[in-house]
């Protein structure tokens, strides 16, 4: 029997179940698809928020700002990247400038520091493709931009470096409660005991809440969709439009790898397969034209849409169930839920669990992970080539990614098991031809590696196969 | 201690093996060929189909055979190449940083360098198709890169978008492995690929091709299900009511081939906004002095035959460069006028002898009409056509004389008759 189970591989169950195995604890987590990062967190506009926009009181604005101050010594443990742009709240008018001044009373209420409002003059000095209808911006220091699925990877694979398990495809389909505390089945008849459980099952949170028979929310999800384009120095900082009772907006940003990132929209949906739409994608062009000058459509890498679940009570649901105090719902994580995500996990570990169970310090605990390929110095690679070659084997050319590091994403915590789950974990495919010259190589190595035909290596599991027979 | 070479050559496909035989025989000597894949011949490996060399060697060979015969040559001359080896980055005074797994990441010096890095496919990803993003979606050359050298079949129920060339030869190729090709949509009113093409792969084997048709969703979740294909007007604009589905397992995309030039930039290489290519003088020389252009990184060609062409000038005048130095030059621009899309070179040195021949593409399908080349008022030539379409390249030899009687910029346009 495990001490904890986590429901959800995604950011929020990734950082729960690394500050879990801070302490001596056994833990679980369980995620339904093949590989962890599968939903929210992998299509994720990856802002780490100052904390300016959510409403005073609220545990959007408490764990945002919190968030936000943890994040950079996280993502430096983790190895995860990470950057301090600053973010800009843009006006267009003089009306959205009031607006501006609210949001930074707001912001000093809620503890975010620095915040300051610009002229045209100093935001046109900040971003020199700024559109000219801008007058003036908000300016928030804090405000950063994170790798979303880099960090919710790395959590879960630091995690279990220190112990903790992961079981992949294990939809959770019903819950027995016990004395000692639960019984959970999953789909394809698997069964994992644990003292607790966290639900951080996203979109599906309510569903799995109710199997103990907890309804006291209800989710829903919006589709957003985004552009990514290729790298380039269009802004520097992340441009909001000023908020409306829709929501943030549109964004502008560059990426930590230095792409430029349009979206999202954001549109209720039933389901939760993310497409696109021409109406969409048109949407955020246009909004993209009215923010900057220059933007380098043309240069457009891919479009995509992810889908963000949100909660109807429009909070964060962080608590023990009112049914079962050991089953613990972290729910409707919506924006700005991965800002938000280490300091959750600080609070439903130390807080929650700690008032369940005695936290005794784990001192194996190693926080580090190994720094990727791609950060080191020549002179480092050079050193590791001489003892791997595979590190001198250029696959991905449009990211410069080796053969060294996809074995590694396939050898590591947690291990890559298809095509989408290498591409998240050393960009490959990720550049400019889309995986056009290297796709069919990385899916000989993970055949190669797994040990399985080439006609069982899938894009994101089970019925996602990369091709569909042999050759006459 | 950096290693030193007179002429290093970015590439060992048809380009790059083209130009390093030419440079040979025209006595340079240190020549190094520098290829990321694990042998030489490039994109031709796999190019199983024939038709490869009609215009060269007057008869029909395969892909491999086609390079073999380079590559035989280049075994003849002992030139040196690195396989498994990726340039990292190229700087405009001709450094190089390369990575292969025997010398990890290492520096290389040249006196001439000669980009032949051939161009990629446009993804899917550039399109804005909307819809999901599941398997079963591939550019035309991925698909072939599984079944030709992998041995697998991409799919059994396709729709290809786009009818490019290797759009058109995959039709045929997964048609003969017994999947059901049941489309082929090419967004333009005309096709961009070969004649020959049109008639040997779509015609032969009942493929319909829709014309003034794209892709406007993709569906399926873990793999692809369906396409909805839509006719478009002449903005390009999707009709609605035009609808048309078809149930499909897989979509090929053969949209259009961009020059690798990524490292090209990185050695402040000019590049055309039109080719994507560098800008280069008739011996295919950049205004990089000293680094050189040639094959489907400089402009995608149609045939082999013309990127073996090209890059022998480019071979001959590296090695030109590195026996006999820089010589001044009195460039005067070629610029393409009304109905030409490019014209290459962009730039004529008067200097320099001999005829130099254009290549140029027009900008939409024309018939009965008239191209012409002037400088100032001097008509330079004029060359009447049957029929002219931007599928096809169109070249003109434009002699010496000609390029003394020139006076400042040299202009190519269509007329179309009764102008």
């Amino acid at each position: 029997m495990f001490d904890v189970a986590v429901i959800g591989g995604g950011v929020v169950g990734g950082m729960i179940l690394r500050q879990l195995t801070k302490y001596k604890l056994t833990c679980v987590l369980l995620e339904k698809e093949s590989d962890v990062c599968a939903c929210q967190s992998r299509a994720n506009s990856g802002i780490v928020h100052s904390g300016l926009d959510a409403k005073e009181g609220t545990l959007k604005a408490k764990f945002n700002v919190a968030g936000n101050k943890l994040m950079p010594a996280v993502c430096e443990e983790l190895g995860v990247k990470y950057q301090n742009n600053g973010s800009l709240v843009v006006a267009f008018n003089e009306e959205e400038i009031e607006i501006l001044k609210t949001l930074k009373a707001r912001g000093e209420a809620n503890g975010v520091p620095g915040l300051r409002l610009i002229d045209k003059e100093e935001l046109k000095s900040k971003e020199r493709n700024i559109s000219n209808n801008a007058v003036g911006a908000l300016y928030a220091p804090t405000g950063g931009i994170v790798c979303p699925y880099g960090l919710t990877i790395a959590s879960i694979g630091n995690a279990m470096d220190n112990g903790a398990a992961l079981y992949t495809d294990f939809e959770v389909c019903a819950i027995d409660k016990r004395e000692e505390g639960f019984i959970l089945h999953s789909v394809n008849g698997g069964k994992v005991e644990a003292k607790t459980v966290i639900n951080c099952a996203g979109f599906a949170s309510d569903k799995i809440a109710s199997l103990i028979g907890d309804s006291s929310f209800k989710m829903g999800a919006r589709r957003g969709e985004y552009i990514l384009l290729a790298k380039n120095q269009l802004v520097n900082s992340t441009l909001f439009f000023t908020p409306t009772a829709k929501g943030k907006g549109v964004l502008v940003t560059q990426t930590v790898d230095g792409n430029i990132m349009l979206g999202p929209t954001s549109e209720e949906c039933e389901g939760n397969i993310p497409t696109t739409s021409a109406s969409g994608l048109d949407y955020i062009i246009s909004k993209a034209k009215q923010m900057c000058d220059n933007v380098p459509f043309y240069d457009t890498i891919t479009s995509f849409a992810g889908v963000r679940a949100y909660c109807d009570r429009h909070d964060f649901v962080i608590e023990q169930s009112k049914v079962d105090n050991r089953f613990i719902n972290v729910a409707g994580i919506e924006s700005p839920g991965l800002t938000s995500a280490p300091a959750i996990a600080e609070y439903v570990v130390n807080e929650l669990i700690g008032s369940l169970m005695q936290l005794i310090p784990n001192e194996s605990f190693n926080g580090k992970r190994e720094v990727d390929f791609s950060e080191l110095t020549i002179a480092q690679k050079n050193e590791i080539i001489k003892k791997d070659a595979s590190f001198g084997k250029l696959v991905c050319k449009c990211e410069r990614v080796t053969e060294g590091e996809v074995l590694r994403a396939i050898r590591q915590n947690p291990p890559a098991t298809t095509i989408d789950g290498v591409k998240l974990r050393t960009r490959s495919g990720m550049g400019r031809c889309q995986g056009g010259f290297c796709q069919a190589r990385i899916a000989e190595i993970l055949a190669k590696e797994l040990n399985i035909p080439l006609e069982q290596v899938t894009k994101r599991g089970k019925g996602s196969e990369i091709v569909m027979g042999v050759s006459k | 201690m950096i290693t030193s070479y007179d002429i290093v050559i970015i590439g060992g496909g048809p380009a790059g093996l083209a130009a390093a035989i030419s440079a040979y025989d025209s006595g340079a000597r240190n020549i190094v060929i520098v290829e990321r894949d694990e042998r030489l011949g490039g994109i031709l490996n796999q190019c199983i189909h024939n038709g490869f060399g009609l215009t060269r060697f007057k008869e029909s060979l395969t892909g491999p055979e086609y390079s073999g015969r380079f590559i035989e040559e280049i075994k003849k001359r002992n030139i040196s190449y690195l396989l498994n080896t990726a340039v990292l980055s190229l700087t405009k005074d001709k450094q190089l940083t390369l990575i292969n797994a025997e010398k990890g990441i290492f520096n290389v010096k040249a006196k001439a360098v000669i980009l032949a890095m051939g161009c990629r496919e446009r993804s899917k990803g550039a399109l804005n198709i909307a819809g999901s993003r599941p398997a079963g979606i591939f550019s035309a050359g991925t698909a072939q890169v599984y079944l030709n050298l992998k041995g697998y079949l991409p799919g059994k129920r396709v729709v290809i978008l786009g009818s490019g060339d290797i759009g058109l030869i995959m039709a045929r190729r997964m048609t003969l492995e017994g999947a059901k090709v049941l489309a082929v949509c090419e967004l333009m009113p005309y096709s961009s690929g070969l004649k020959r093409n049109i008639k040997q792969c779509l015609e032969d084997f009942d493929i319909p091709l829709y014309l003034s048709h794209t892709i406007t969703k993709i569906e399926g979740d873990k793999r692809v299900s369906g396409v909805v294909v839509s006719k478009v007007d002449e903005n390009k604009k999707p009709i609605p009511g035009s609808e048309i589905h078809f149930d499909c397992d897989t979509v090929l995309f053969s949209v259009g081939l961009i020059p690798e030039n990524e490292l090209s930039t990185g050695a402040s290489v000019e590049l055309s906004p039109k080719t994507k290519g560098a800008i280069v003088y008739q011996n295919r020389e950049t205004k990089v002095e000293g680094i050189f252009a040639c094959g489907n990184v400089l402009q995608v060609h149609d045939l082999v035959d013309f990127v073996s062409e090209e890059s022998e000038i480019a071979g001959k005048s590296a090695a030109d460069y590195v026996l006999n130095g820089a010589k001044e030059k009195n460039g005067i621009a070629v610029n393409a006028g009304m109905n030409i899309n490019y014209v290459l070179p962009q730039i004529i040195d008067k200097n320099q002898k001999g005829h130099v021949k254009l290549f140029f593409r027009v900008s939409n399908t024309f018939k009965d009409c008239v191209i012409k080349v002037a400088s100032g008022d001097e008509i330079l030539l004029t060359k009447k056509k049957k029929v002219a379409v931007p599928g096809e390249m169109e070249t003109l030899i434009l002699t010496e004389e000609k390029i003394a009687l020139s006076q400042g910029e040299i202009k190519v346009w269509l007329e179309e008759e009764g102008i």
